[in-house]
């Protein structure tokens, strides 16, 4: 077997266990479990960008979805203090239509794409051979990966930057008031009990 | 913090390495996989680590949150910065080939640096920020929660049955 | 083997969409609807990634004596960002969960919604008397 068929059996193992562990996401209720799952699916994620050679993205994918996106979430677990999900009290029917629909439509639309991992395919020959072959004149930095995101798309790059320090700021105005614990329950309790005095 | 002392000793070893690694993918971008938003991710998480093991007082005298929330705003500036200077360079917004007026590439080569390290001081920054307020915020709560239930222990002390 | 494994990522894709799309609308639990909406973005990576590979290919970093082929560096680029992107709105919502939750003192949803309603009706008592 060549080296590209060995790349698609392994890509065919690795998205196997992605939708093992999806299903468990679904069926699971203890919220600890979800969790961690998640973080696996995540690493799987990574594994599976590593074998179609997007190394940085790769990289990324196990820094933050596995790393600090677990740890967010145990955080928040941590702080709601519920461990498992409440079982719904009836069959979901509308999600699980717009879920398949959406998921039909998908299909449908997959009929015209080329197949995966083909040379020549419309996103190979348009734009790409121009920053694998500018690169080393222009830049002359061996990643091209960082070549684009620094240099040729620098300016998005800056609008990206900028989304991170805005969810800081989120996240530093959401959190950082004194917490007012159950504002809306406890007047819920003083309105039954002046309900009770009248 | 965590008493055992199996992680507090691993911590303790694997830390400075972690934080040694981040500046290796930092400073290596341009020529393998890495650059700043993966460094920045994982020097954070070295922080986190730390707060996790040692406790958040600890880490927050270490990294204090006043030099976090600085770093926040000053890793923008810097990219930022670099394309403010191309400008009165001479040349268009982030073009980095204004950086140096002999040999373009060589600019190219500053400009990816420097805006990188803009990246990565950013990223690590508001991941820190965004652990210390969680944490933070796990500190306060359970605080306020066993102060009320301290009150309400007095309430039932004092209170007469009705 | 090859020809039957054709478009097995695209499928995978679709899989992994639906599957978001389901659980970030049929459950309650706000913490499960983010986990939900966390597997319908990375199945959008999934797809971007796919498209660039060339089996057989590397990856996009230049070394002397190269003969494969380079897998297309845009859409790493891209999803690069998006990833980053990503974790900076999951931990918003993750923070408004944490507010959710010391407001009303749930994080499901119709339990949410029960609260608001007895909320609503006693504004209305008390706009009456």
């Amino acid at each position: 077997m060549s080296v590209g068929e060995w790349e698609a059996l392994i890509n065919v193992v690795l998205l196997g266990l992605l939708l093992v562990v999806t299903f468990g996401i679904i069926r699971l209720r203890n919220l600890f479990g979800v969790v961690m799952l998640a973080g696996i699916y995540s690493l799987l994620m990574a594994m599976v960008f590593t074998l179609l050679d997007a190394v940085d993205v790769a990289f990324t994918e196990a820094a933050v979805g596995a790393g600090v996106s677990t740890i967010l979430s145990l955080g928040t677990l941590a702080l709601i203090d519920s461990r498992r999900e409440k079982i719904p009290f009836r069959f979901q029917f509308t999600p699980m239509l717009v879920a398949l629909v959406t998921g039909a439509v998908l299909l449908w639309g997959m009929q015209d794409m080329p197949d995966v991992g083909a040379a020549g395919t419309p996103t190979q020959v348009h734009v790409a051979p121009y920053y694998i072959e500018r690169t080393p004149v222009e830049i002359d930095v061996p990643n091209i990966v960082t070549a684009v995101l620094a240099s040729y798309r620098g300016f998005d790059t800056l609008g990206e930057v900028t989304v991170i320090f805005t969810a800081g700021i989120g996240v530093m105005m959401l959190l950082s008031s004194m917490p007012v614990i159950g504002a809306r329950r406890r007047r819920r309790r003083n309105g039954d009990d002046q309900g009770n005095d009248t | 913090m965590i008493e055992h002392l199996v992680p507090r000793i691993l911590a303790k070893l694997l830390i400075p390495f972690i934080l040694l690694f981040g500046l290796y993918v930092q400073f290596h971008g341009d020529f393998g996989p890495g650059g700043g938003f993966q460094a920045g991710v994982i020097f954070a998480a070295g922080i986190i680590l730390y707060a996790l093991i040692y406790g958040l007082d600890r880490a927050r005298r270490v990294v204090t949150p006043g030099l976090v929330s600085f770093l926040v705003a000053f890793g923008l500036l810097i990219y930022a910065g670099v394309g403010v200077a191309t400008l009165l360079l001479g040349a268009e917004f982030l073009n980095y080939s204004a950086l140096d007026s002999h040999d373009p590439v060589h600019g190219q080569h500053l400009g990816i640096l420097i805006i990188e390290f803009g990246v990565g001081v950013t990223v690590a920054a508001v991941m820190i920020t965004i652990f210390y307020q969680f944490a933070g915020r796990l500190q306060v709560t359970r605080e306020l929660e066993s102060d009320e239930a301290d009150d309400e222990d007095e309430e039932e002390m004092t209170g007469s049955p009705q | 083997m090859m020809e039957w494994l054709g478009q097995f990522n695209y499928y995978v894709f679709a899989i992994l969409m639906t599957a978001g799309v389901y659980i970030a609308m049929s459950r309650g639990n706000l913490v499960k609807k983010v986990v939900g909406l966390n597997i319908f973005q990375a199945s959008v990576f999934l797809l971007y990634i796919s498209s660039g590979k060339i089996w057989g290919g590397t990856a996009p970093i230049l070394g002397d004596g190269l003969t494969q082929p380079i897998s297309n560096p845009l859409p790493h680029v891209l999803i690069l960002t998006a990833i980053v992107v990503g974790i900076a709105t999951t931990s918003i919502g993750l923070a408004l969960i944490v507010r959710i939750k010391e407001a009303y003192g749930t994080v499901e949803e119709d339990e949410i919604a029960e609260a608001e309603a007895l909320y609503e009706e006693e504004l209305m008592r008390a706009e009456e008397a």
